[in-house]
């Protein structure tokens, strides 16, 4: 361990200047973005300064801590708000300042014509220290302060246009799916202090060997639950397409390429309570497999090129997930994919973004078509991460899907099958509806009315999106070549050293299906939509459950929402006849009293000498009996 | 022969300072144009409380001497109040000095000739400075004295500025008045049981010092009668001057007819000198027979704090709500007097301080809400103050909520440490009324709240006055300090923890 004295600083530079920003109001308005931007390249900076003094250092000092303070001391309850940069959270803070400091760039161009930029970068600010004070604390409490941050930025984005109720009513259903997911982060905190009197991460890891397998399921099933809610994850996934209300930077930051991560980080940062229950493993991997597929199919039948996008996220954190049930060797490509991920989705939204732009905010694709040509860097840049996320070699995603596709057929039995397939099955259906916004949207014929006037986005918008389409290309190779980032990562997440198991398929077999199934989802793809209707046609019923998000919604109204604003009505029900009843009385005698008691006080002076005599007489009298 | 008593003025130095400042102001008075007094006497008493502050800071590390021939304690409790006093009316002198609270004439009967032609003169009576002094020179005193007489005399200085004070009312003068002369015939009435107790104490122990008492007590040498009748009318004398019940009845009238500066100052300091009396007394001259009075407090904490929170809830006028309100937190108070342990007596320090920067802070925003014939204090017509000037009325509503002790104001760290004082001594019957009261006057305090915000104006003349910068300083100050002490109480009462210990 290594003791740093400037890790505060990315999290107290944006916080500040977001501070400033909410604080110093309209006057900020002409320059308020560029010192959110410079802010958040100057964190950039330092994360990269720390990266290679890190890269400097070997063994067991290339972690670094710093202690700000003693935040809670309660008898034996001791937790300091401390920082801990390891090999596993520099990934994530170069990716968070990285991207960010992009999107912060692209926004400047994206919202000039909002009136409210400057608030706008101020929660981006916010939402920046929020999610490095996540992904920087060194135990579970520290942890979920920047976990409630990132929930309350992620709640203001989307919700930054609140004028129109339906944006606020999505920011609010964000809030509360993602609230359950906190209730299970808040049980876990409680289950590890409990059970080892620890909340740091070092203190739940020393005590693990020493805990019973119940206890580290139920930790671990609280853990993903929270996990689930952060990243859209299955049973909590209905918040993500309604999350694309916010502005587009806000998807491709929030929604795309870090906090909806965050349950990626969540579990692999807790490996060693996975790696202990087997039966949280297999949840872990259910969970990933479910949504893998569930956001696929979503983002076959959506019009909505944001919406799907977010179904795509949705999926592709569901490989994240399901990596990291995969044991030790699976986090590091959990995290692997999670960095290319982090380029190729946050590029494809900008993209989406760029058209948009120059759409007249247009989001349905069916509308689109022939963009192509009069967005070319766009449709280039967007073609890139397209490439990617297939899985085409030798882009970023072939790398990281492949490997995980691999180690899930190999965990072995037909567990494995079933895994690995469904792996498989679900980089088929992406290829399908990846394919399927690419027609739609850059070719075919156009389909725009002839007020539509869409034009290329200027370079403060377009440069970002090349940078990230450079990640899209090349991040893969450079994570894999030499295992360079399972290396790094080893000591973190595979103190052990574990191998990969026997291998059930070869990694050549692996990529030759994975390929194979990739090739004929786009071939079917394109041949399906070699016409496309502006107005969506009817569909059979597979088509329309799978339009309605798989009946997510129409489930957690009849499930969930119903029955619990039965109860609610039952409640109030109680609350006004039964306990309010009881309050009115109280209140009621005790006004009684008081105005009994007022009629005392009538202005007399000899009364009130009468009453002062009276006392001093009760007073003897009553000390007179006590000595008695 | 007689020895000429040794007197070490550097522990005296603050009263003495006090005292000087009030007999210049009374020279003042005496040969200066009416024109430039108002505002030579405010420079004056400003400049004689930072300088008796001065004095008294360098003296805080002597927490364990005594001065004037053992008749004054100085030591942790008395430099903490003493402190604590001379900030408070520092910020009372502020808002004394900044309105036209005060009578042009205060000897002009009310109504006459003779008072309108000194309204139209644009007099003001500017003895309220002198007399302001005197009364601090008693606070100081009260606390710190450590034998009978001398807590006596103190007792007198204090109180007899007060009487004077509380008359000198601008506007509604017969109101005021009526209260000057209840609070002094009561006053005089309580002195005049303070005095016998004195007398029956010193009968049973045959010393005057507070001391002495208590070694005469765990002697058990004389009789007992002397003793529980000392006990009870020199409880009586204190008990009125914190406004305890059954001796309470002055509160209300006197706090409703006083001029607000001189309410405030009197609901901050004088109960913040009369309390730091009361816990010497108690702690070092009766701790010996605490089997014998702690029946008694007991029954008057419970009965002050129900009586002052259930009254509160009928009043319709905001200065005898307050008042009511003083009577509960008196109640609160006595819990410490109950916990005779430290931690009782830190939560207490930390109370009376947080308590009378809330007061005068609210009855310095009570000065500001008038109409065209000065304040208005008819709660009915502070209904919708929040829509016209949310300021001042979230201000207000700070201090309500630091009265009811709600988390994040200082009120609430005051309450919660004075009951854990008074639970750990085993005081759990005062601690589970202190609770429940306390969910009474949150009920009155809350309801001000909704009528300031939450209920519509009615059309009429009631308008807050822009304060001057004085008052606006010092209702800032007390804002802050309630707010401060609320979020980070450690500041404060680390600080009494180190100064909660009686010198015997």
């Amino acid at each position: 361990m290594t003791t740093s004295s400037h890790l505060v600083y990315l999290i107290a530079l944006p916080l500040v200047s977001a501070a400033i920003l909410l604080l110093l109001g309209r006057i900020a308005d002409k320059w308020g973005h560029y010192v959110a931007t410079l802010v958040s390249a100057s964190t950039f900076a330092i994360a990269v300064i720390e990266f290679f003094s890190m890269r400097s250092r070997s063994g067991d000092a290339r972690a670094a801590t710093q202690d700000l303070f003693t935040w809670i001391s309660v008898g034996s309850f001791n937790v300091h708000a401390s920082l801990l940069l390891d090999q596993l959270s520099i990934c994530f803070v170069l990716l968070i300042t990285g991207v960010g400091t992009l999107i912060h760039i692209y926004s400047i161009a994206y919202m000039s014509h909002d009136h409210d930029r400057r608030r706008f970068f101020a929660y981006l600010n916010l939402f920046v220290a929020a999610m490095l004070l996540l992904v920087l604390g060194d135990s579970y409490l520290n942890l979920y302060v920047g976990w409630e941050g990132v929930g309350l930025a992620s709640y203001l984005l989307i919700g930054f246009w609140n004028q129109k109720p339906a944006y606020a009513v999505a920011a609010k259903k964000a809030f509360v799916a993602n609230r359950v997911g906190d209730i299970g982060l808040s049980l876990a905190i409680m289950i590890a202090f409990a059970q080892f009197g620890s909340v740091s991460f070092a203190g739940v890891k020393e005590g693990v060997p020493h805990a019973s397998t119940a206890a580290l399921t139920a930790l671990g099933a609280m853990l993903l639950l929270a996990a689930a809610g952060k990243s859209a994850q299955f049973p909590l996934q209905s918040w993500l397409g309604d999350a694309m209300a916010g502005p587009t930077p806000v998807s491709a930051l929030i929604h795309a390429a870090t906090m909806v991560t965050a349950g990626v980080y969540l579990i692999t940062r807790s490996n060693f309570v996975f790696d202990a229950s087997h039966t949280a493993q297999n949840m872990v991997i259910a969970v990933g497999a479910i949504t893998l597929l569930f956001g696929a199919l979503v983002g076959t039948a959506k019009d909505d090129i944001k919406k799907a996008l977010a179904a795509s996220t949705m999926s592709q954190i569901g490989y994240m997930i399901l990596a990291t049930g995969l044991g030790p060797i699976g986090y590091a490509f959990a995290i692997m994919h999670l960095l290319t991920h982090g380029f190729f989705k946050a590029g494809m939204f900008l993209g989406a973004g760029s058209v948009m732009h120059g759409m007249n905010d247009e989001v349905n694709m069916r509308r689109y078509g022939a963009i192509g040509k009069v967005m070319p860097i766009t449709a280039v840049t967007f073609g890139l991460g397209y490439l990617a996320i297939i899985g085409v070699p030798p882009f970023a995603g072939f790398y990281s899907k492949d490997k995980i596709i691999e180690t899930a057929f190999n965990i072995g039995g037909s567990k494995g099958v079933i895994v690995g397939g469904a792996a498989l099955l679900g980089a088929a259906i992406t290829a399908f509806y990846m394919t399927r916004v690419i027609v739609l949207t850059f070719t075919g014929t156009k389909r725009w009315d002839d007020e539509a006037h869409p034009h290329e986005s200027p370079a403060l918008m377009w440069i970002p999106m090349v940078i990230l389409a450079v990640g899209s290309i090349a991040s893969g190779f450079l994570f894999n070549s030499g295992h360079a980032l399972v290396k790094w990562l080893e000591p973190v997440v595979n103190a052990s050293g574990a191998e990969e198991g026997e291998a059930l398929l070869a990694p050549m077999t692996v990529s030759a299906l994975a390929l194979g199934v990739v090739a004929v989802g786009v071939a079917i793809a394109i041949v399906k939509y070699r016409t496309v209707p502006v107005e969506a046609p009817a569909g059979n019923v597979l088509t329309r459950i799978v339009r309605r998000d798989l009946l997510q919604d129409d489930f957690n109204d009849r499930v969930l929402v119903r029955p619990g604003q039965a109860l609610t009505r039952f409640f109030v029900g109680m609350d006004k006849s039964f306990i309010d009843g009881i309050v009115r009385g109280v209140g009621g005698t005790i006004a009684v009293g008081s105005t009994n008691l007022r009629k005392i006080q009538n202005g007399y002076v000899r009364s009130y000498a009468l009453i002062m005599v009276v006392g001093v007489l009760a007073l003897l009298t009553t000390i007179w009996m006590v000595t008695l | 022969m007689l020895i000429a008593p040794q007197l070490s003025y550097a522990l005296l130095a603050p009263i003495l300072i006090v005292l000087g400042g009030a007999l210049l102001g009374v020279l003042v008075e005496a040969v200066m144009k009416k024109g430039s007094r108002a505002a030579i006497q405010t420079t004056i008493a400003l400049g004689t409380l930072v300088l008796a502050f001065a004095f008294l800071w360098r003296i805080h590390g002597q927490t364990s001497k005594t001065a004037a021939v053992n008749s004054v304690a100085i030591d942790g409790v008395g430099i903490f109040i003493q402190g604590t006093i001379l900030i408070l009316s520092f910020i009372a002198i502020l808002f004394i000095a900044d309105t036209d609270n005060f009578a042009a004439q205060a000897s002009a009967v009310p109504g006459s000739e003779d008072e309108r032609a000194a309204v139209q003169a644009g007099k003001q009576q500017t003895e309220i400075f002198p007399l302001t002094l005197f009364a601090v020179s008693g606070m100081l005193l009260f606390p710190v004295a450590s034998d009978l007489i001398t807590l006596f005399v103190a007792l007198e200085v204090l109180s007899l500025p007060l009487y004077l004070m509380a008359g000198l009312s601008r506007r509604r003068r017969l109101l005021s008045q009526e209260a000057a002369l209840k609070y002094f015939l009561l006053g005089a009435f309580s002195s005049a049981f303070f005095l016998f107790g004195a007398a029956f104490l010193y009968g049973y122990s045959g010393s005057m010092t507070l001391d002495g008492i208590a070694s005469a007590i765990s002697a058990n040498a004389a009789n007992d009668v002397f003793l529980l009748i000392g006990i009870v009318f020199l409880s009586v004398g204190l008990l009125f001057k914190i406004g305890a019940v059954p001796f309470h009845s002055w509160t209300p009238d006197v706090y409703q007819g006083a001029p607000t500066p001189i309410t405030g100052f009197m609901a901050a300091c004088t109960k913040i000198a009369a309390m730091g009396a009361t816990l010497r007394i108690f702690y070092v001259a009766f701790s010996p027979a605490e089997w014998q009075w702690k029946p008694i407090i007991l029954t008057i904490a419970i009965l002050t704090m129900v009586v002052g929170g259930v009254a509160a809830i009928a009043q319709r006028d905001v200065k005898r709500m307050l008042a009511f309100s003083s009577i509960a937190h008196a109640g609160f108070l006595l819990a410490a007097v109950l916990a005779l342990n430290t931690s009782g007596l830190k939560g207490a320090l930390f109370y009376l301080a947080t308590y009378g920067f809330t007061t005068l802070g609210a009855f310095g925003v009570i000065t500001l809400v008038r109409d065209s014939s000065g304040e208005v204090t008819d709660l009915n017509r502070w209904v919708g103050l929040g829509k016209k000037s949310p300021l001042t009325a979230s201000i207000f509503t700070l201090f309500l909520l630091s009265f009811a002790g709600i988390p994040l104001t200082s009120g609430f760290i005051a309450k919660f440490s004075l009951f854990t004082g008074a639970y750990e001594t085993g005081n759990t019957v005062v601690v589970v009324v202190g609770v429940l009261t306390s969910a009474i006057t949150a009920f009155f305090y809350l309801r001000v709240v909704v009528m300031l915000f939450f209920t519509d104006p009615k059309s009429d003349s009631v308008t807050v006055v822009i304060p001057s910068i004085m008052t606006r300083i010092a209702i800032a100050v007390c804002a802050i300090v309630t707010i401060v002490l609320g979020v980070a109480p450690s500041l404060l009462l680390n600080t009494a923890q180190t100064f909660a210990t009686f010198i015997r």
